[in-house]
């Protein structure tokens, strides 16, 4: 089996992602993670760079990948063309597949993050729908989402007769072939194999078999 | 890096527009895309083709990690099918989040033709479909940019206050995944952020600068799913809400739909938290989208349109540009009855 420094190096992204960083630290400087959280890119980036196992399977178990917010306001700003939040992305997904997610508590939200995202894409063919939103899991949507959502059929329909129906519109419902073709790119490509992981690894984790270093 | 006003010049289409729509406008902004639709249909006369069997792009998916890139790209291969399909090769781009994603495909695969070659092989084994890469490919505010002078000249109102005279100071707000993912590709990048700006000056109204402009709206993808991290998203909205706040914005208009909505209802939630409110004399600074921002300004009923579906009430932007509307309609479907128990509409207000 390839290392995980390996596994990093072969993502298609990874050579558009990471050229030749030199540590400058311009994308933690501008990264707004790196304000919120204790987070710092430019560690990540050199960690990377670096290629050392160990120390990429410790980080790869940790909350720390978890931190970045995909806004890509690095990509602009490194002097060198790199971007840290796809290297990040990377990252994540060498976690997952290696079944590391699971060892911090950031990644282990994974699976609510596949089992709601992710469902919603191959159950209704977009990866937000307005029976999905929950107003009480939402309470920051506000009164005029909850308005929305509890008459989603009146609201939706006053700006779109096709709301919920097939044929083209806002909020149409996708038809069955659609999602079926959905679903077999799903298999094809490998995504329903890494859902599965995630769906067993978290499952080993509710059983007790991991500790964070094991 | 690029660092010339020139570099960040793109080739518009004219006509003849494929247009792939958002997950998250189509659920917030139910009236914002066929808003598009209708302006380029019937004020521009521009033939757009919406297709039925188009689905997510798995945007939010795949940024929150658990969508592969493999996957993401064989989708977007499976739109682009689609669109050669029907006969066209001018792609419009509802979702900013897409727009990137389908940019950073076309990069993948210009510098790794074999990546494109193995995809092919995916969407034939999956679907058995093959595709064209587009001939054009633009985001819908690229579309309203490039025609905003053909739209000022069949303007009904102007972002200019009905009372004083002023221009309205309008914040613009672009979204990290037009403006950075590939600068070059959006008008004038985060650097020379022009493609809002273009839209509010031909149509009468300032831009405003302020420090935190470029900052992102804090959406995160997976830091906003889940209910442990939505701190990350409403602090970053707050930063920027702050850092406007001094410049007394009329309004903000994100072509992002992620971020309208965003910087929409944080509004709402700082003001049930401490009591923060960022427009001037204590009111919320109202969000409209890019369409909604042409509708208005070429006169469509705001209500037709799906304003009342913000949380951040626009009546005061209205009555400041000058526009009239019915109260009795805002809750109201299209027959005039009031949508919902009375309880909640009251509660909304």
């Amino acid at each position: 089996m390839e290392s995980v420094s390996q596994q990093i190096k072969s993502d298609p992204r990874y050579p558009e992602a990471c050229q030749s960083c030199m540590n400058c630290g311009v994308c933690t400087a501008i990264c707004p993670a790196a304000g919120y959280y204790s987070y710092d890119p430019r560690m990540i980036m050199n960690l990377v760079t670096e290629g050392d196992n160990a120390m990429l399977t410790e980080i790869m178990s940790e909350d720390v990948i978890w931190y970045c917010g995909q806004c890509m306001s690095c990509k602009p700003r490194c002097p060198r063309g790199n971007i840290p939040g796809v290297v990040i992305q990377i990252l994540r997904m060498v976690s997952q597949r290696n079944g590391l997610f699971v060892r911090s508590a950031m990644g282990r939200e994974q699976l609510a993050v596949k089992r709601s995202i992710g469902h919603n894409i191959l159950e209704t063919g977009y990866c937000i729908h307005p029976t999905r939103v929950n107003p009480a899991m939402h309470p920051e949507q506000g009164p005029v989402w909850a308005w929305m959502s509890d008459n989603a059929d009146e609201v939706y329909g006053r700006f779109d007769s096709n709301y919920n129906r097939e044929g083209p519109g806002n909020m149409r419902k996708i038809n069955r072939k659609s999602l079926d073709e959905l679903d077999r790119i799903f298999e094809v490509t490998g995504c329903k194999k890494l859902w599965d992981t995630i769906e067993s690894e978290s499952e080993k984790r509710i059983d007790g078999r991991f500790t964070k270093y094991d | 890096m690029i660092h010339y006003w020139r570099d960040y010049q793109k080739e518009i289409a004219e006509d003849e527009f494929f247009y792939v729509r958002s997950c998250i406008r189509q659920n917030f902004f139910p009236g914002a895309e066929n808003l598009f639709i209708d302006i380029l249909r019937n004020k521009l006369g521009k033939k757009v083709f919406e297709d039925a069997d188009h689905t997510t792009c798995t945007g939010i998916g795949y940024h929150s990690d658990i969508v592969p890139i493999e996957t993401t790209m064989t989708v977007i291969a499976r739109q682009f099918a689609l669109m050669k399909e029907r006969g066209y090769r001018n792609l419009v781009i509802s979702c900013v989040t897409s727009f990137g994603l389908y940019s950073e495909i076309l990069d993948l695969w210009k510098h790794d033709p074999a990546l494109k070659t193995k995809i092919e092989g995916y969407l034939s084994e999956a679907t058995g479909r093959s595709f064209d890469e587009p001939a054009n490919m633009v985001h819908a505010s690229d579309i309203l940019y490039k025609f905003r002078y053909e739209i000022a000249e069949q303007a009904v109102n102007r972002l200019v206050n009905n009372e004083t005279g002023l221009p309205l100071r309008v914040v613009d707000h672009i979204g990290c995944h037009y403006a950075k993912t590939f600068p070059e590709r959006g008008i004038g990048g985060s650097e020379f952020p022009q493609v809002l700006t273009g839209l509010i000056k031909a149509w009468g109204g300032e831009t405003v600068d302020y420090p935190e402009r470029r900052h992102c709206c804090g959406f995160g993808f997976r830091q906003y799913i889940l209910q442990s991290s939505r701190g990350y998203s409403i602090s970053h909205s707050r930063t920027k809400l702050e850092s406007m706040m001094p410049y007394e914005p009329d309004l903000i208009v994100a072509n992002c739909p992620g971020c309208a909505m965003f910087l929409d209802r944080w509004q709402y939630t700082l003001e049930e938290t401490d009591g923060s409110v960022y427009g001037p004399g204590r009111t919320k600074i109202p969000v409209v989208t890019h369409e909604e921002l042409a509708g208005l300004v070429l006169g469509y009923d705001p209500w037709e349109i799906g304003l009342q579906t913000h949380q951040v009430p626009v009546e005061g932007l209205l009555d400041k540009i000058g526009i009239r509307y019915d109260p009795e309609k805002k809750y109201a479907d299209r027959q005039g009855k009031l949508i919902g128990d009375t309880v909640a509409v009251t509660a909304i207000v």
